[in-house]
């Protein structure tokens, strides 16, 4: 899933700068997992600047509503009754979600409340990891499940570098060297010998941005099929 | 007149090599010196690539200068500033300015260096680098275009005898050498019983595999004080200063520690001589490059 956290406080005030009138607008998947974007936050997100807005006797008027997605259209036009109460909408979904509300409100200045920051996994309560760079050409079979474009800092694709250090990373030593993690797999599954194969130079075109992604079932002529 | 490397390298019984650091800003009056001082002393200088990730001035410009000094150059590139055009145009640019041998390394992160908020590059690797200089060599890019006029350089990268784990390094090892790889200059080496192992399992893999004739220089970085040591044992991975070499350099007389490091580096270098531990040595005197004669005399090879 999609992990981000909430930028600071007074980030976020000083975006808001002299709005009157504050729409906090939640999602409720990804960021809701992650603890950063959903009901509970957004409730807590608007208390919190209600009380920053009275204590420093600013005029401010903080609604909240938290939609189901915020990167689905359909879930937006919802909105679409009540949001010119508002001067600003702030948005706690990823920066994919601020987008889609921005397009769908064009006439609305839209903050982000949020740093989106990986796609990773929950490693236990209220950790999460990186773990997919969305590369467009996956090669985890040839690794062990273990992706070296994105766990390793460098992104290597032949072995390890000489930072290696008693399993882990020079960059942070708090995360585990890749490539001693691959190996260690690969020997455990006996299949080392997918190691042999000196791999080529990635090929980075299919994370030319920005990526669009047509489903084969609804290509039509005027989308006509990737190659 | 100085030979070139690679015939130095068949040649020879024993290489050596040292490694000087560009300056950051245009004074070069101190690079120029060095490459005086040691041109005729050693076989190659390494002139390193925006060492540590700090800015300088590059490797390229420096290794023109020891050409024009008279020097044999050994150009290191890394993979961390460039992406695979810049590295092929600096290769290209680098033959046309007199260059003949390059080291391909991967680079340490730009986090350590002076600009961390920079974007790290690492396009390619150092195995798809060193297949890259062969690619030029043959007369064509990586993309498979022609050149017109290729290169013909002697391409060499780095093992790291003490990683832990060492396989994967192996591993890499190995690669490199199919990749093109026909010197090797190692991480720096303290501990030779654990160095000669090192190299009884890399000749075995060299064999195994019937790898051609591949030179291993072993790296020698020059000891300055036991806090040097001891935070290289802490801080850099693949080196370990062992004990007793920290206690050498504890014992000296005040002002005295980099002496007894010169020592320790003559003896280590006249030690793997004399056992033929492996094809020569690559000297790393960071900082104190004119110290590198007085380490040749201490190893009996000045």
């Amino acid at each position: 899933m999609i992990v981000a956290e909430r930028k600071p406080l007074d980030e976020i005030e000083a975006m808001l700068a002299s709005a009157e009138r504050v729409l906090v607008v939640g999602c409720g998947t990804c960021v809701a997992v992650c603890m950063a974007g959903g009901e509970k936050e957004v409730e807590l997100l608007a208390s919190e600047l209600r009380m920053r807005a009275q204590a420093s006797g600013q005029r401010r008027r903080i609604d909240q509503v938290t939609l189901t997605r915020q990167c689905d259209r359909e879930y937006l036009d919802a909105l679409a009754a009540y949001v010119e109460e508002y001067d600003v909408l702030l948005s706690t979904a990823c920066g994919a979600g601020v987008q889609l509300l921005a397009e769908r409100f064009d006439g609305k200045l839209i903050l982000p409340a949020l740093n989106t920051r990986f796609i990773g996994t929950a490693e236990g309560p209220g950790v999460w990891s990186q773990r997919c760079l969305a590369c467009g050409q996956c090669l985890l079979h040839l690794t062990g499940g273990v992706c070296p474009v994105t766990r390793c800092p460098k992104n290597l694709l032949n072995g390890p570098c000489g930072g290696t250090n008693h399993g882990k990373c020079e960059v942070n030593p708090e995360n585990d060297c890749a490539w001693t993690l691959i190996y260690r797999r690969l020997e455990k599954l006996g299949r080392l010998d997918l190691l042999d194969a000196i791999q080529p130079p990635k090929d980075y075109r299919p994370m030319t941005k920005p990526a669009r992604l047509v489903h084969p079932a609804f290509q039509t002529e005027s989308a006509p099929p990737t190659k | 007149m100085v030979r070139l490397f690679r015939d130095v390298l068949q040649e020879k019984d024993f290489v050596v090599t040292a490694e000087i650091g560009p300056p950051k800003g245009t004074d070069v009056s101190r690079l120029v010196h060095h490459i005086e001082l040691l041109r005729d002393r050693v076989d190659a200088l390494n002139v390193t690539d925006n060492q540590s990730s700090v800015m300088r001035v590059s490797s390229l410009a420096a290794c023109r200068l020891i050409v024009e000094h008279g020097g044999e150059p050994i150009l290191q590139l890394t993979c961390r500033d460039r992406n695979r055009l810049a590295l092929q145009s600096e290769l290209l640019s680098a033959w046309v300015l007199g260059v003949r041998n390059v080291l391909c390394l991967t680079g340490d992160y730009v986090t350590v260096g002076d600009h961390p908020e920079a974007k790290p590059v690492f396009d390619l690797d150092s195995v798809q680098l060193l297949q890259t200089v062969q690619y030029l060599n043959q007369g064509r890019d990586l993309a498979g275009n022609n050149l017109e006029g290729a290169t013909d350089f002697l391409a060499g990268s780095v093992v790291t005898p003490e990683a832990d784990p060492l396989e994967p390094q192996l591993v890499k090892f190995a690669k490199k050498v199919r990749a093109g790889a026909r010197f090797f200059q190692t991480q720096a080496v303290y501990d030779l019983d654990r160095f000669r192992r090192f190299m009884e399992q890399a000749r075995r893999l060299l064999a195994q595999n019937q790898m051609g004739p591949v030179k291993i220089l072993a790296g020698i970085v020059l000891l300055t004080s036991a806090k040097m040591a001891r935070y290289m044992n802490e801080h850099v991975p693949g080196i370990m200063v062992p004990e007793s070499l920290i206690e050498q350099l504890t014992g000296a007389e005040k002002g005295k520690a980099l002496q007894v490091g010169i020592q320790i580096a003559g003896r280590l270098i006249r030690q793997i001589q004399q056992e033929r531990l492996c094809d020569g040595v690559h000297i790393m005197a960071i900082g104190k490059e004119e110290r590198v004669p007085d380490i040749l005399a201490e190893a009996g090879l000045a």
